[in-house]
This record gives C-alpha cells, structure tokens and sequence, in this order.
C-alpha cells in the first residue's frame, strides 16, 4: 500500500493537460502498481483504455442483467399464491431495479451515460446474462432463480466486491448485502414446495431439472475457451476463474439439495475423495453459445418488453424534464455529462 | 442521447442521528424534488437513514487525482498536529 | 365467510380498507419491469409494498388473509371500484393514485385521531400514505405541466376516473366518519392539485348511473373479473397447499 502511494507521487503531473502529457509508460506503471498492491483505482485516475473499456462492458452486462432480470420474475408478481410471497417478491424484483441503478451509476463513472448504455442494450450492441432468456413456467421458478440463479450471481459477484475498481466495487459491496435475502427466499421457497402435496414437490423438481445446467453457465464458457479472463484477472476485475467459481457453486449446491429433497439432474454427479470436490457432467456449450447468439425461448420477448417499457415511457422523462426547465431553471444547468463526487 | 435526459445527483445519508451524512450513491432525477424521492426510495428503503441531501453532481467540484501531492502531501510532514506526537510520563492521567 | 377476529373489529369496514389496499398493491404490482425510468420502478413498488402490507394487517384483523385473498368471489370484494381500474398510461395510474392516496390519507389521518378499533393501524399507515399522497402530487404537476402530450394524456386520466371518486364517500359501516365533511376536504385538495398541475377539475358525474351500485356492496367493473381470475388461480388449483 504504502509502496503503490510512494509510486504515484513519481505520476507526472506538471503541465495543465494532465492524464494526456507527460510519459505514457510512467502512467501505465503507477496503475500497474496500484493494482498489484490491491488498492483501489478511482473514477479519475489515469487507467489503460482497454481496462476502462472491459469495465464498462462488464458493469453494462450486469447492469442489463438486473433490469432485463426482473421479467422473469415479475411474470409471477400477480399469481404469488400468497400474501406473503406477493410481499417478497415485489421486494426483491424492486432490489433488481435498485441494483441495476446502483451498476449504471457505476457504469456512469467511466464517462458512459444510463441512456447510453440503455440503447446499447436495446440495439443488442450489449448483452446481458443468457440465463435470463429461459422463462419461468411455473411457480417453483421463482423459487429455483432464487437458490440458482441468485446462488450462482453470489458465488460471481462476492470476490467482485473487492474488484479494482473502486465504484464498482462499491456497488458491489451494496448489492451483495442487500442480496443476501434473495437467494434465502428462493431456498425457503422451494422447500415450502418440496415438503407440500405431491404436486408442489414435482413442480419444484422440474424447475431445478430445467434451471441447474443454465445456472451452471452462468460462470461462463471453461477456462481455456474466456477470451477475456486472463487480463481481467491480471487487472483484478476478476479474482477467481469461471471454472473454479462453477466448482465452488456446484460443491456448495449438492448438500443444499438434499436438505431440499430434490435431486440435481446430472447422473454423473459425485464426490471425488481424492480432489476434495464433486465432479459433475459435461455442460452442452452448444446450447450456451445458441441462446447467447439471440436463439434462446426468450430472447426475443424479454428485450421487445424492455424497449417497449423504454418507449412508452420517454413521454413521462419528456415531460418532467420540461416542467424541471420551466420551474427550476438551475437544475437544469446540473447536466449529467460532467463530473461529481463518485468521480472525484 | 437527447436534451430530455434526467441530470444525475449524489445523494448523501445521515443514517442516524449524531453522525454526518457520507455519500451513499448517485441517480438520475428531472429535478430536486424528485432526486430527493427517488433517494429516500432507493438509497433508505431497509431503514439505513434519518436524512437525505441531494446534489447535483454537475456543481460539485473535486479535486484532481494529479493535483493529489500538492494538496494533500505537506500534510504528511507535519506530525506536531497528532497527539500521538508527544511524550508524556507514565502515570500522567487525562492527557 | 370468515369468522370476526375480534368482536371490537366490524367486519365490513376491515374489509372494504384492507381490499382496497389488496387490490391496488396487486395494479402497483403490475408495473414491475414497465416503468418509465428505473427510478420509478423503486417508487412504484414501494408504495405497492406498503399497501400489501396494511392489506395484510387488515384482512388479518377479520379472518385468514390468504383465505380472504383468494378465496372469495368477486361479489365479496368491498373494494372502491376506481382501485381495481386497470393501470392505463403512467398518467392513469398517476391519477388513481392522486384521488385514492388523497382519500386514504384524509381518511387513516380521522381514524388515526380517534379511538376506534383501526386507530393504531391508521396512525402508522398514515405516514406511508403522505408519501404515496406527495408521489402522486409531485407527478400530476410534471405530467400536467410537462409537455403538450403530457397534459394532454393527464387531462384524459383525471377525466377517465372522474367517475370513479363519488363512490369513495359513501359511508362505511363501522367507520366513524364524517363523510361529507371529508368529501369537501378531498375535493379541496385535489382542485388545488389538478390547479397548480395547470389542470381543471373534471366535470361530471362522480358517479355511475347504475342503481346495482358499487365496489363497496361488491359490484365491480369488468377488469376486476380478470385480475382475480390471474391473482388467485394459482392458489386455487392446489386447495389446502402452503405455500
């Protein structure tokens, strides 16, 4: 830490145009220092453009990922069988908004604007988490997104929380906690159904039956197939590899299952004494890498109802920003384009 | 994108009494008023705050990373402003 | 239907409260993944939130609340018609909420003051109300003084719903209310809304011209058919289960 601060009291800095003047390869070792000493970079310190621009890439992929992720969810808001789940539901599908807020604003600190990334996303320029194009046919879904899906997000996002960078990391922090009820609800939920009548206990399998192997893609593609792992690890955008956080979620979801009295789906599932971990069977990519191409049962409809939201919505944004022109002339000076205190 | 695009604000909570409000996050918002309701609404939903200021992110102006040493560095120097500075005989009470 | 939870506690007037609290969270809920700017979604929710919860206490008060959720028939909802209108446009749903928050608000503020069976209740869903009152202000001034369309599209909403606000003062038994004078107090507030929204109040009837009557004696309108068609059949297709 110390060492790192020493460094980049050597940042050149003399001249007005800052960040541009000065020795490119100076600026490049005192954010290499940084990095390797696990402090944080901040929105305005200098960093290389492809590491502010796989920020931007990831943090825009999981922001998408919350807001395109509350559909699935929110296709059962009206059917919840009770007042009580009703209540848990809306709480966390609003959680989902709150965090693919508190991601944009992250995303924002890089120079990116929301609507920016907003009609990357509409326009397909920018992907969100394939797992969210598998509908939720059955109640139990709600309960198998909030042990799996939520499980494996958890498993992702808590090395994130100590990600390089600092606003990121930040949110992360947030987002991890607030979590933290999500995916217990899904696991209560599907417990409530795996000790009911025969007809809730089926439910429920068949929604682990349809959603364990997609959670397992959720750590994306193995190791020696990432196209960007290896400098994300090397920036410390990322701590551990797809493939040992999808062991790590696989030995942590099988005793989990049998307390649920549900099996996995995967007949080749078992303990390995020797590695101290479960093996489990061969994922099918193909199917991975067709829904992520846009062929997956939802592609289509879950960003159709996003822009459709987006549209519908732009008379409302249109008109509070006028009667905000009209009756508070200063604000309207406060654009969003320019600087604040996350990136400070 | 367009002119219509809401400006964002920092929002800063007090969580509860006695302490100062430190920044929690940032949104967008057309107006003050309404940054003040979506902050309440998004940044103390699970009770974490008693108080909320809402800033335009555009008036606040930080200092630069660059201009971090001169700022900051002849603070380090001076050592006399710590209590920790000066030696007091074992046994001296309330000091 | 249901046994009373408590003598002190009159059946119908739980009822007519907590369903209306039920029936509004449910249209609330329904904006989830539409809003028009993820903001809103939060705010939209957590209003929805607080209602499910007063509907929750209420119906608790009188019987089992899952029972009474998704159990009765329509005819035994006693919810304010204008609660179960489907959520329209933003502007729609902004006016729904501006005539009924500013009812429940007046409304839970009388209860809240004096010493019947609801009082504590309304003492803590007074407050939430304010804000669900102050969200629907805040937006029926932006949207009736935005943008031409704006105005336009909140002019239609208030106008659609007009007809919905008379039933709101129709006493409730076991309420005690003055009724007239909290109709003229709502009245009141909302011409001074809709004016400095650069709007006019609705002209009128404020009620429908159907002698069968309304929410309160459980008639309802035909979208409230389909949302508890879509609210309940889950539960109902697997009787005696928990959940």
């Amino acid at each position: 830490m110390a060492t790192a601060a020493a460094q980049r009291t050597a940042r050149p800095e003399a001249d007005g145009a800052r960040n541009t003047a000065g020795d490119p390869a100076e600026y490049q070792r005192v954010f290499d220092a940084a990095v390797a000493a696990d402090e944080r970079i901040e929105p305005r310190d200098w960093m290389p453009d492809a590491y502010r621009a796989t920020l931007v890439r990831q943090i825009a992929q999981h922001a998408h990922s919350e807001i395109i992720g509350m559909q699935p969810e929110a296709n059962w808001i009206t059917r919840a069988p009770s007042l009580r789940r009703k209540a848990i539901l809306m709480a966390k599908v609003q959680d989902e908004a709150g965090h693919g807020l508190y991601l944009y604003s992250a995303a924002e600190t890089l120079g990116t604007s929301r609507d920016e990334l907003l009609d990357k996303l509409h326009s397909g320029r920018q992907k969100y988490s394939s797992i969210f194009n598998y509908p939720t046919l059955t109640w139990a879904d709600v309960g198998a997104i909030g042990w799996l899906v939520d499980g494996a997000a958890i498993t992702n996002q808590v090395p994130l929380c100590r990600c390089s960078y600092g606003p990121y990391a930040r949110a992360m922090v947030r987002i991890c906690k607030e979590e933290s009820f999500h995916q217990r609800q899904g696991y209560e939920l599907l417990l409530a159904l795996s000790q009911g009548t025969p007809e809730q206990h089926a439910m429920a399998q068949d929604a682990v039956d349809r959603w364990w192997w997609p959670s397992l893609m959720m750590f994306g593609p193995p190791d020696d197939e990432s196209q960007h792992s290896a400098q994300s690890m090397e920036w410390k955008i990322k701590r551990h590899s797809n493939d040992e956080l999808r062991q790590r979620f696989v030995d942590i979801c099988v005793p989990q299952a049998e307390s649920l009295g549900l099996t996995l789906p995967d007949p080749d599932l078992k303990w390995n004494e020797e590695r101290g971990h479960h093996e489990f069977g061969r994922i099918d990519w193909t199917e991975f890498w067709e829904v992520l191409k846009g062929n997956g049962p939802c592609n289509e409809q879950r960003l159709t109802q996003r822009k459709r939201a987006h549209d519908e919505g732009a008379w409302v944004r249109e008109a509070a920003a006028a009667h905000a022109a009209k009756h508070t002339g200063a604000t309207k000076a406060a654009g969003h384009e320019t600087t604040g205190a996350e990136r400070a | 994108m367009s002119t219509t695009d809401w400006p964002l604000w920092e929002v800063f909570v007090r969580s509860r009494r006695g302490l100062s409000h430190t920044h929690a996050g940032s949104l967008h918002a057309p107006d003050a008023e309404l940054a003040l309701r979506n902050a309440r609404d998004l940044y103390t939903r699970r009770g974490e705050g008693v108080s909320i200021w809402v800033v335009p992110a555009a008036a606040i102006t930080a200092s630069s990373p660059d201009e971090k040493d001169p700022f900051f560095e002849p603070a380090a120097d001076k050592p006399y402003r710590h209590p920790t500075f000066y030696e007091i005989p074992e046994g001296v009470k309330h000091l | 239907m249901t046994a009373t939870g408590s003598a002190t506690v009159p059946v119908t007037a739980a009822l007519a409260l907590g369903d209306d609290a039920l029936v509004l969270s449910h249209r609330l809920g329904e904006w989830a993944g539409h809003a028009p700017a993820l903001e809103e979604e939060v705010a939209l929710a957590n209003i929805a939130l607080d209602l499910l919860g007063q509907a929750r206490v209420l119906l608790s008060l009188v019987g089992d609340e899952d029972e009474l959720a998704y159990l009765r028939e329509e005819r035994s909802f006693r919810n304010l018609q204008l609660v179960e209108q489907p959520n329209g446009d933003f502007a729609h749903t902004i006016a729904r909420q501006l005539y009924f928050s500013t009812y429940q608000h007046l409304l839970h503020a009388e209860l809240a003051a004096g010493d019947g069976p609801f009082a504590p209740l309304a003492a803590k869903a007074v407050k939430e109300v304010a804000y669900h009152r102050d969200h629907a202000e805040q937006w029926t001034r932006r949207l009736g003084d935005g943008t031409g369309t704006s105005h336009e599209r909140m002019r239609r909403a208030c106008a659609a719903l007009w007809r919905f606000t008379g039933e709101m003062f129709q006493p409730v038994e076991g309420l005690d209310v003055d009724w007239a004078a909290l109709e003229s107090r709502w009245l009141e507030s909302v011409a001074e809304v809709l004016d400095r929204a650069t709007l006019t109040v609705p002209e009128g009837p404020r009620t429908g011209a159907w002698s069968a009557g309304a929410g309160r004696q459980g008639i309802h309108t035909e979208p409230f058919g389909r949302m508890l068609a879509e609210m309940q059949h889950l539960h109902r297709s697997h009787p005696g289960a928990s959940w």
